[in-house]
Order: structure tokens, then sequence, then C-alpha cells
């Protein structure tokens, strides 16, 4: 079934400081990004908690990213990305027992300085998340049983 | 007669009988029970019929206490006639609340599980490969059985459930409370959680708790666990900071930890994510690699976490292949 | 620093260590450590007579001060400016620490019995509202760098070794001598040691041309030497700065373009014999040159001092990636931490000279009584705090804050958030199992609100390929 026509939701966690910073400067500098990720900034990547994840995919998102600083040293509050490198690992392993793609959820490190690189994600992500075609969690859980 | 009698009815959907059982317990109060309550509707106990409640006025029934998942259409249907014939709904124990045991089965579908417990078990002696069918035309005519569900539903996702007293079973004393609360006319807003408390089972329990660092995670045979020391201190995922307390801490009592069963706390919006959030962040690793290898340790995230909580989840359920 | 050291509202305590720093902005309780000196400060008046009666007779033992070229007696001044102006005993090389069987001839010369071998090591706790760090550097090891020689050749020195040496009350009374304390007559000095290079340290130290430039100045004024700069390129912006460069360059300095590499004493020609040889490429001319030159000064740069993360872990800020300790901003905060209340001053934060480090630790000084002054703290509203309704005492939340801003009420059995420790990471709201810790403006509620906004879809607008 060709997926050509499918524009992905995609929701991305990002850290003030770092990832936050440097979509931003994605942005100024005119850098491609797709329409297709919408950010929700919180001040550290420790804030966001797994239920963030799952809340995102149940309202409908076909892909979440959550990024922030890059370990060990470059967190704003000093260690709050430790948090998030002990959470995600774990959510991996969740949502592949809730049976969604591994290719849906990336997490990972982008620094203010690393702007191209956020650009990239946004792209490559896209991409990844269309080929693998609406995840329509909502309708799931509107469906009736016949 | 100074006061009329309390109209209740009881019903289990998809249960174990352990909320029956929770009845039963209320010991010599169950006659208290008889004596201001006239029992309308008790499949377990009295000999009403689904006719007779279907012949009864819309909110007649004072109070229904409807424990058990909502598994089939039968489960569905009795759910949409008890709220029609009920003044008040109560979604009665964890079952009902949140999908309880029959919630894991959501890990699945109809399919997979008809062909497991029919076919494919060890134990299956099938050759003509007989499965249920919903209808099925005998010389008699056609006889119908309930349609098994893809999904576990909980009663609140079918209905809308005045109030919600969770457990698995709801602890007697607590179960009590609210039937001297519902006699008195004294209960709180609508949709409440009630004859549970607002804190959690640490709240209730004896075992003294520290800071958190785990170096990895044990499940309940591997080790012999401190019995005065928290049981997540070292490293037995006990679900009592995720969970409402009321029922007494009665696991952790016996130094076994909690699963879970009186679910969330006010304001937890998942009980699983909430619990899986607060194990791993105090996992004792200063990178990604060591966190990962402590964490691999949880073999069934969902099993650990969402024991009771699957089908009232964010998500409710596995992915379905076929909507 | 003798103001300082009379000011009435200055405490001055030397020979001391600071071991905890707990509290937050406004209300520091600081642990220090005061080592004994064996002398009753408040006693000695510094007349030195203890140093003239030691039993050693002669000093014996390497002066710090004069970068181990002068020596001392186990009783000592540390330097002839020191403040307090009083004396202090070395108990690794006092005979009697060493042995318990000295005639404490010292303790006999003074007429005001200050000396006191019984002295204890002090601890007191002070309560502060503002902290300064102002710990300072430490050169570059030149030894790291072997091609340089320092450590293998004798008259191969550090600046700061040389700085003692033009000193008058260095340990040549300022005469500039090799080793065997013959005068130089050509002398090389090699700048960046340790600074502005990819294998030691990136950066620039800043102070090390014009420090170059005035060693340059006094050997040639004291020794009428040959001298030879081996700069990369000559950093001397400043106020009268340029114009200095412009006066040494007008005394017959030279001046040669290009990085030394090795110094050595293998000689190849008669008149290298006996010299230490500087290899260079003078990339003016392009051409390898051999120099040969009786001493060596290495121009060592500022680094930061080995215990800085220690130190930087006690006042709980951080460092940048230099190592140096963190300012708030690189451009509007040189002066302050992401610590509040602790502030920096000097080169603890990044080379300086003296000029800058004065402005610096100025400004520093007034953040630190302005906030004093004000007698209240605007912290950010985006701050956690523990609904204590909610909260079960599950202790999980406390070991997760990077600022220890979290403690346990034991009395009231529930977690609790200090506001001006918080510096609003949420990383507590995301761990708690219960939500009973609420961040403000980035609470649980506004996150879910946002996510279901987002991805609601407008009836007409549904995503072309989707399951219905």
């Amino acid at each position: 079934m060709s997926n050509s026509t499918f524009e992905p939701r995609i929701i991305a966690f990002l850290c003030n400081w770092c990832t936050y910073t440097a979509a931003d400067a994605a942005g100024v500098a005119r850098m491609e990004q797709p329409a297709n990720v919408d950010v929700i900034r919180v001040m550290c990547s420790g804030r966001i908690a797994p239920m963030f994840v799952l809340k995102a995919f149940s309202e409908g998102a076909d892909g979440v990213i959550v990024s922030g600083c890059h370990p060990p040293g470059d967190c704003h509050y000093t260690n709050g990305n430790f948090k998030t490198f002990r959470r995600m690992p774990l959510m991996e392993n969740l949502l592949a027992q809730y049976g969604i793609e591994k290719g849906r959820f990336h997490w990972g490190w982008i620094s203010g300085a690393e702007a191209p690189k956020w650009a990239e994600l946004s792209r490559s992500f896209t991409e990844q998340v269309r080929g693998l075609g609406p995840l329509s969690w909502k309708t799931q859980l509107a469906s009736k049983e016949d | 007669m100074a006061k009329e009698k309390l109209k209740l009815a009881l019903y289990w959907a998809a249960s174990c009988g352990g909320c029956e059982i929770t009845m039963v317990e209320l010991r010599e109060k169950l006659l208290v029970v008889d004596q201001v309550a006239d029992i309308l509707f008790w499949p377990v106990a009295v000999d009403t019929k689904y006719k007779d409640v279907e012949a009864m006025p819309d909110k007649h029934i004072d109070v229904c206490l409807f424990n058990g998942a909502i598994r089939t259409s039968e489960n569905e249907h009795l759910a949409h006639l008890m709220r029609k014939k009920s003044k008040v709904l109560v979604a009665f124990g964890s079952c009902a609340c949140e999908g309880c045991m029959p919630g894991l089965a959501n890990l699945y579908n109809r399919q997979s599980i008809f062909d497991y417990v029919y076919l494919e078990s060890p134990s299956a002696d099938n050759p003509n490969k007989v499965v249920p069918q919903t209808t099925n035309k005998m010389a008699e005519g056609e006889i119908q059985i309930p349609k098994f569900y893809n999904t576990v539903k909980t009663l609140g996702q079918v209905e809308d459930v005045d109030y919600f007293i969770p457990g698995c079973p709801p602890q007697p004393p607590m179960v009590w409370s609210v039937i001297e609360a519902i006699l008195a006319g004294n209960l709180p807003p609508k949709g409440s959680v009630v004859g549970a408390n607002e804190k959690t089972v640490c709240d209730e329990c004896k075992h003294e708790r520290k800071e958190k660092a785990i170096k990895q995670f044990y499940r309940i045979y591997e080790i012999i666990p401190s019995t005065t020391q928290c049981l997540f201190d070292q490293g037995i995922i006990c679900a009592g900071p995720a969970t409402r307390g009321g029922c007494g801490a009665l696991c952790t009592k016996v130094d076994m930890p909690c699963r879970g069963c009186y679910g969330p706390p006010p304001h937890v919006v998942d009980q699983g994510a909430a619990l899986l959030s607060a194990a791993s962040s105090v996992v004792d690793a200063d990178t990604e690699e060591e966190a990962r290898r402590i964490v691999n340790q949880i073999s069934d995230p969902i099993g650990t976490f969402y024991r009771f909580g699957l089908a009232s989840s964010l998500l409710h359920r596995a992915r379905l292949t076929k909507v | 620093m003798m103001d300082a050291g009379r000011h009435p509202n200055i405490k001055l305590l030397t020979n001391s260590d600071v071991t905890n720093v707990s509290g937050y902005v406004g209300n520091y309780k600081v642990t220090i450590r005061k080592r004994p000196r064996y002398v009753k400060e408040d006693l000695c008046v510094g007349c030195l007579q203890c140093i003239e009666h030691c039993t050693y007779k002669e000093a014996k033992f390497p002066d710090e001060f004069n970068m181990g070229l002068g020596k001392r007696k186990p009783v000592y001044l540390p330097f002839p400016q020191a403040t307090p102006q009083v004396v202090l005993i070395d108990p690794e090389k006092c005979i009697q620490f060493k042995t318990g069987k000295c005639k404490k001839t010292c303790a006999e010369a003074c007429d005001r019995k200050a000396i006191d071998f019984e002295q204890k090591e002090e601890s007191l706790e002070v309560k502060v509202g503002a902290i300064i760090v102002a710990t300072g550097f430490e050169t570059f090891d030149a030894t790291k760098l072997p091609y340089y020689g320092y450590g293998k050749y004798p008259n191969v020195y550090t600046a700061l070794e040389v700085e003692r040496l033009t000193s008058a009350s260095g340990p040549t009374g300022g005469e500039v001598v090799l080793r065997d304390g013959s005068h130089p007559k050509s002398v090389g000095i090699i700048h960046c040691v340790g600074s502005r290079d990819e294998k030691t340290n990136r950066w620039c130290s800043r102070v090390c041309c014009m420090y170059s430039l005035k060693l340059a100045h006094m050997i040639k004024d004291h020794t009428g030497a040959e001298v030879y700069n081996f700069y990369i390129d000559m950093r001397t912006p400043g106020k009268s700065y340029e114009e200095f460069y412009d006066k040494i360059l007008s005394e017959g300095v030279h001046f040669i373009r290009g990085r030394v590499a090795p110094v050595s004493d293998w000689a190849i020609i008669p008149e290298e014999e006996g010299k230490l040889v500087l290899r260079v490429e003078d990339t003016m001319i392009g051409a390898v040159r051999r120099i040969p030159v009786d001493m060596v000064v290495l121009s060592v740069g500022l680094e930061p001092q080995a215990d800085a993360g220690n130190v930087a872990s006690l006042f709980g800020i951080s460092r940048s990636a230099d190592g140096f300790f963190a300012e708030a901003h690189p451009k509007l905060r040189p002066v302050e931490t992401n610590t509040d209340g602790v502030f920096l001053a000097g080169c603890a934060q990044g080379p300086r000279d003296v000029p800058d480090t004065v402005a610096h630790a100025g400004a520093a000084a007034s953040m630190a009584i302005g906030l004093l002054n004000r007698g209240e703290v605007t912290i950010s509203p985006t701050v956690a705090y523990v609904n204590e309704k909610l909260c079960s005492a599950c202790k999980t939340c406390l070991s997760v804050c990077p600022y220890t801003a979290i403690t346990f009420d034991t009395a009231a059995n529930v977690a609790r958030v200090n506001d001006a420790l918080c510096k609003g990471c949420g990383t507590c709201v995301a761990t708690c199992p219960a939500a009973a810790i609420v961040g403000r403006h980035f609470s649980d509620e506004q996150i879910i609100v946002t996510i279901e906004g987002l991805l609601r879809e407008p009836a007409a607008k549904t995503a072309e390929g989707a399951h219905p």
C-alpha cells in the first residue's frame, strides 16, 4: 500500500538549552525542516516523563522524538539528562511490547550548536515514519467491536 | 418500617469471583446489609434473572455494585442494562475500574487467544479445530452465545460510572465504609474514587525507606529481602509508590511487593508510566550502557508496570494489526 | 593585602581550607579547617628572631615562593610581604616534629612566647550570605613538553622562576644568573608553552606575551645579554600595551616568529658548544634556524588548579570546557555562576592580568554586597513544589535532584523542595510516582493539553491515506 501522500504527525519533546536552541537556530538560519514535526519545549530532558511519550502516541502521533543535551557534561542542570538515558531504554522495551515499531520513537542528544543536526533529524525521522505508515492509535481506541 | 430499604444490585462481568468473596468477608456486617438493603439482583447468590431486571422501571435500583471487566458482548449488555436500571452505578473492584487481570489479555486479540486456547495449547485435544462461534444452527433452532471482544474494556470505558471502588478485591473495611456512606447519603462528587485513600500505599507501609540507587532489579524469588527495609530500595519493583492506598499495605506487610491493584493515585494519568519512571530514574547508572543493562533486567515491562491497569492505560492495549 | 588583613570587617583565615558548604543563597553554612601553623597569630609580631635562632644554622629546604631557587628553614615567613606577618613551622621539616628531640631554640628566642608546638587543627563553621571563589590558577607544568628540556637541562627555566631571579627580594638579589652563578650572554624566551597547543591547552593564556616582553626587558637591563623572543603572535591588547611592545622592539630584543623544537645541547658547529641550541622555523623568512643561547626561559601558560573539580563540587558550581570555573554568561554575567550567591573573581574563571583581575574582582565584590544589602532574592517562578496532601514519603525524588534542593522533613513525613535551590529542571516532577510534585509553568496538565491541542485534527483535514 502506498504511503506517498501520508503526512506523519510527529511530536518532539526538546530541552530548552540544547535541542530547542538548535531547532530555533535551524529555523532562523532557514534550514529546511518539514512541517510534520511539532515541538514541545521543556526546560530539561529530565522533565520528560515517559507518560508524555505514551500520551502523544495515544492522541494520534505517528512518531515521537525526545532530545536533550549530550551527557555527561552538557546538561544545563548538571545531570538531568542522566535520568533521561535511564528512562528511555526502558521506554523502548515498553513500546516494543505495545507493538509500536522502534522506528517511531527516537531519543538522543543534540546540542545548541548543532542546528544542522536537528534539521537533518527532523527530515530523516519524518521520512522514516512516513515509511512506517500511520499509527492511527486514536482510531484504534475509538473502534467499536463488530 | 421507618426507612425504605436500599435497593441493591450486584453483578459480575469478566471477573474471578473475588469481589463476591469480599462481600462475604464483611462477615457479620453482611447481616446488617441484609437488614438495611433489598438485594434485587446478585447472580452468585440470588435467583433473579436478566428478564426480571429488564422488567424493572428505569432507575429502580438505588445502587449497583458492578464488578468485572467488559470482555464479551454480554458483559457490555449488562453494563448498559445496569446503568439504565440504577440510580448509582459503582465500578466495584479492579476489573471494573481498570481492567485488572483480564485486561492483560489486551496484549492479544480474539484470534490469537482462540488459536492458543482451543488449538495450540499443549493440552488442547481438538482434532476438528472447533472454536466458539457466536451463532450455531442446531436441529432445535439457532443458539447464540455472547461475542468475545478483541479488547477488554473497563466499565468506565463503556458506560457512565458514578463511583469507583478500587482493589483486587476491595478490602472489606473499605467496602463497609462505602456502604455506610451510601446509607448516610454522604457521598463525594460523582466520578470519585471511594473506599480508598488519597496517598499511596507507601503511606501505610511500615518498611523503612531511604534514598534510592538501584544497581539491580530482582524478582521476588531471586533474593530474600530484608523485612524492615523498603522493598523498592532493595531493587524489587514494588508498585506501592504509584498505587492508591487504603488496603492497609497488606502485601508489603508480609514482605511481598505491592502489585498495584488499587490503581493509580489521584492525578497520575498512567499508573504504569508513573511506576516505570520512578523505577528507572533511580537506577544507579552514569552511562547509557549501564542504564540499559540494568533496565533490561526487567524482562516484561507491561507485566511489571501494567499488571492491573493495562486496559485503562493511555494506550489501552497492544497494537491491533487489523482493526 | 595589608589593608585587607587589618580591616575590622574582614576576618582573614590563612592556612585554611573550606571542607563543606551547605545551604543556599543568602544562607550558606561554610565549614573551614584551619591548619595549625604552630605559632600563635595574635602574639607573633614578625620579628623573625625564631628563624635566626633555629637549630638549622643554614637554610636548607627549597623555598616554595622562590620556585625552589632559594632556601628556607623549617620555621619561615612564606614571603617578605606575607599577610599576616606571622611565621609558620613546616612539620615535615622541623626536627621537633620529626624526632621530638629538638632544643627548641626558636621558642626560647621568642620573647612573646608565640611558638606553640601543641597547636591543633581547628574547625569552624561560619554563616555567610554570599561566596566569592578567587582560587586563582596554576602554571603549566613544563615537564609535559620534554622537547623544551625543562628538568633535563639545568639552564632551562620557567618564566616564574626567572621572575624570582629578576626580583630584588628574590634568591639572587635581582641577579639574573645561570645555575653556576655566571651571567648569561644570550637568552631565549619561548612563548606559548602549554598554550594555543592542541596537545596540551587550546586556549591563549592572555598574559604571557606581556610578561615575556617584561622579562626580555629586565634580563637585557640586568645582564646586557642578547635576548631572543620566539612567538606565534604578539598579543598585547590593553592600555599602553602596544606602546610597551614598541619600546621592547626599540631596545634591540630579537623577535622570531616560530615555534621552537627542540631545545638541545647537541652542537654541530663550534659556536654551539656548551650552549643550549634552539632549533626554530623562522616563518617570516621561511627558513629553519639554530639559535645557540646560554639560558632558556619558558613562558608557561595558565591553567586551572589541579583540584578545580573538587572545589567546583564543594561550592556547587560548574566548569567550562577548559576547566576554569564557569561564569553564568560569557558576555553578560562574567562574575556570577549558575549557583545563586556564589561569585567568581580573577583567574579562577579564566586567564587575565592584574588590571583585568582587579576589575573582575571589584565586580564580584559589588555583586556580593548588592545581594547582601538587598536582603531578598528574586528567584525564577518555574520551580517545583511538593503537594503535601499527596506525598506519601516514598523518597524516590530525594536522589534525583542535581542541586540537592529536595529534603525530607521527618516530622511532617513529606519531601520538600527548597525554592531558592530549585532551578526548575523538572526531573523530580517526572520522577514522582504519585504525581505529588508539581512543576510550576511546566506542569503535567499544561504539557498534556499541549499534546492534545497539537494533535487535534480539525474535522475537514484528515491525513490522507490514513485508516478511516
